[in-house]
């Protein structure tokens, strides 16, 4: 399989990888959500972002790519600073995150991921139209282009948003649940997608909700509960231990430290 | 009638200057006011709108009397007062956006009656016009206002214009925006801006009152035309405009009307008559849809019955008398007439007049029928499957059900079911023995040979016959 050559592939040292993430630390109202994560993620790499519900996955992604705002920590893009890299990342935000009652087409969705090639103010060119026709064909999506997206079943609306990801034309792909709530032919057209963006050399991270399905269709997983529990090659770290050590004791010492943080901070209040 | 070409003659400068100054307030209003409902901050328009009521008093104080570009100054300060304080109460207490909207609503407007009330007792500054920034009143415009107010229209218009694409991509989704590196906080700022500014804009016209509703209704209006948003910022200028249009009118013939109450009624009047008339979107529209699926409804009942007729005894030559399908399908005999006749125009079915009298499925007729027979089964079958649903709720679901599934969610549910051959209730499940009988087994073979499902197909055909 490929990923045995994937893995030969990243072993290879070539100056700064893809993408690393160092002591990020994200808390909302005082409570942690994210504690100290550090990763690199080597090139021609589709890796998966498993944990509990709850656990900081999307929060992860968010953080990394200064989407909302982290306590500690920073993201660097090949060696250097993400905001100076943005044209190499792709963000893919959940589905529930905009209105699909929005009156734009499926077009002019694709074509957004036109905009960083685009200067302020500059109108999309014919070329950009034919990348996100392109875009379009390669999800299976080219006849719906003129269709109003609040018309599209919950899959194509994946669809959509992996196509403005493709538009994009970046070498670092994140994406925030790209298969939740997909019938089983856009799973397969979203999954044949990522590993051929990973076998182009793209690095692509996705959160994912599908224990399942991760050893068959993913080389590297990332396993989190507001901690990094492992983060490597499936074969080494998708270990029962660790899913345990990710999925099952809820009520370890740190999320307990938590609730009694949280608890503290009410009784001071009140006290004052 | 005299009026009416007095009026649109545009010989008096007067009304020239009223007309420039409404109809370009309603053009940049209506275009800006998408981009306020579709990102739900219409609200936030009302409250900006009313807490710039002491601006106005205010200026009016300091200039003495009424001085356009003054009065531009104060309600701009005060109409970005208000948007800070509403930010800065949600951002830092626990009190929800609506609260905080209504607190900085009343109690920015009731200042500035109090500074009202103020100006017109004490009489120390000229208060002449004041009172019109309530409601607003074009007729009063001078030309100096109309370079100014009109000016500011013009100016948030181009800007809107230029920074569509950026406005389109906020609106939408902002987070992928951020992601691709673009200046979000300052686009939306801007774009508060923009809305302050229009609002300022309209003060003379339309009044602090009720200027929010030439955001929001023009816009709303606007959604039920169209799905592109060009477009609807167009519809929504141009409804805009009119409204302008007709209040100057309206205001200009009936000296004692204030304009801004009259460009609402007309916004109002057009947004209703959108609401009723917009093809698709529309009430009218969507209960003819309404009526239309209800007869098909019907029609695809009849074709069940007369397929479950046939596979009862076993003939498809037997003709079946109206009669007896109204007392299976307690249609009225209006209402069956008229499903009958539907599907003789659509050739499903044909009629032999004669005795006996009575109708036979025509063979596109027959397969129709079977069809439905089919994804009804199908239905039947996946919720006892999946949802594990007792079997006596299921027909009723199921009767709703048939008539919206497509072809393709039927081809899923094959695939998922592996084609079953027969119905939670055991009656066979018809499949079509010609062209679809190739893509059934296809898709058995697909969902990885489970177990059966080629004889279960070769069972269907032996049951679909009989």
């Amino acid at each position: 399989m490929s990923k045995e050559q994937t893995e030969n592939k990243t072993s290879v040292p070539s100056g700064s990888p893809p993408i690393e993430v160092h002591d990020l630390t994200v808390a909302y109202d005082q409570k942690p959500v994210l504690w100290d994560i550090d990763f690199e993620l080597p090139k021609a790499s589709l890796t998966a972002i498993v944990g509990p519900n709850g656990a900081g996955k999307s929060t992860l992604i968010k953080a990394a790519m200064g989407l909302i705002e982290a306590s500690s920590g920073y993201t660097l893009i090949y060696g250097k600073p993400l905001d100076k890299q943005r044209n190499r990342v792709a963000y893919v935000p959940q589905r529930e995150s905009v209105d699909w009652n929005f009156p734009i087409s499926v077009m002019d969705v694709v074509l957004m991921g036109r905009y960083p090639h685009l200067r302020l103010f500059q109108r999309p060119s014919r070329r950009d139209k034919e990348i996100a026709i392109k875009a379009l064909t390669e999800t299976g999506m080219d006849a719906y282009q003129k269709r109003q997206i609040s018309q599209l079943s919950g899959g194509q609306q994946q669809r959509v948003f992996l196509a403005r990801a493709l538009a994009q034309d970046a070498d670092i792909y994140l994406m925030d649940e790209p298969l939740a709530g997909v019938d089983a032919a856009t799973e397969d057209v979203i999954f044949n997608k990522l590993k051929e963006l990973r076998d182009r050399g793209k690095t692509v991270v996705v959160v994912h909700h599908d224990l399942q399905s991760v050893p068959e269709n993913f080389d590297r997983t990332m396993l989190l509960n507001l901690r990094m529990i492992a983060c490597g090659p499936v074969s080494e770290v998708f270990t029962d231990d660790n899913l345990q050590k990710t999925y099952g004791g809820r009520l370890n010492i740190l999320s307990q430290m938590i609730e009694e943080s949280r608890q503290q901070r009410f009784v001071r209040e009140t006290d004052s | 009638m005299e009026v009416l070409i007095e009026f649109f003659s545009l010989q008096d400068p007067n009304i020239r200057f009223v007309l420039a100054g409404t109809i370009l307030l309603g053009l940049s209003a209506g275009a800006l006011g998408c981009f306020a409902i579709l990102r739900r901050r219409a609200l936030v328009g009302d409250a900006v709108a009313h807490a710039i009521l002491p601006g106005v008093c205010l200026a009016f104080i300091i200039a003495g009397g009424k001085d356009p570009l003054m009065l531009v100054a104060g309600a701009f300060v005060f109409g970005l007062l208000s948007m800070v304080t509403m930010d800065f109460i949600s951002r830092n207490s626990r009190i929800a956006p609506d609260a905080s909207i209504g607190m900085v609503l009343s109690v920015f407007f009731g200042f500035g009656v109090v500074l009202l009330t103020f100006i017109q007792t004490t009489g120390f500054v000229d208060q002449s016009g004041l009172d019109d920034f309530l409601f607003g009143q074009a007729a009063a415009m001078v030309g100096s206002d109309v370079k100014v107010f009109g000016g500011l229209s013009l100016l948030i218009l181009i800007v809107t214009v230029i920074v569509f694409k950026e406005l389109k991509l906020i609106s939408f989704d902002p987070s992928f925006a951020r992601s691709i590196g673009y200046p979000v906080k300052r686009m939306e700022f801007l774009l508060a801006l923009l809305m302050v500014l229009i609002i300022t804009a309209g003060i003379q016209a339309v009044g602090v009152v009720l200027m929010a509703s030439m955001l929001i209704i023009p816009a709303a209006a606007a959604r039920y035309w169209t799905d592109s948003l060009r477009v609807m910022l167009l519809i929504a200028a141009g409804v805009g405009a009119l409204s302008g249009v007709t209040g100057s009118f309206i205001s200009y013939t009936a000296p004692a009307m204030p304009t801004g109450p009259w460009m609402v009624v007309s916004a109002a009047l057009i947004f209703f008559l959108s609401f009723l008339l917009a093809p698709g979107k529309g009430e009218i529209a969507r209960h003819i849809q309404k009526i239309r699926l209800s007869h098909k409804v019907a029609y695809e009942n009849i074709l069940k019955t007369l397929y479950s007729m046939e596979e009862e005894d076993g003939r498809t030559d037997r003709l079946r008398p109206a009669k007896e399908l109204r007392k299976r399908r307690h249609l009225s005999r209006r209402k069956m007439r008229r499903v009958l006749s539907t599907l003789l125009r659509k050739k499903l079915i044909t009629r032999f007049g004669g005795t006996p009298d009575g109708f036979l499925l025509t063979e596109t007729g027959r397969k129709e029928a079977k069809r439905l027979v089919r994804v009804h089964r199908l239905w039947e079958q996946y919720l006892s499957q999946h949802l594990q649903i007792a079997e006596d709720h299921l027909h009723d679901d199921a009767e709703s059900m048939e008539h919206l599934i497509t072809s393709d969610i039927e081809a899923q549910l094959r695939r998922s079911l592996g084609s079953p051959a027969l119905d939670p209730h055991k009656s066979a499940i018809p499949y079509d023995n010609d062209e679809d009988e190739p893509a059934g087994k296809k898709s058995g073979a697909k969902a990885g040979g489970r177990a059966g499902s080629g004889s279960q197909s070769g069972k269907n055909r032996r049951g679909g016959a009989s």
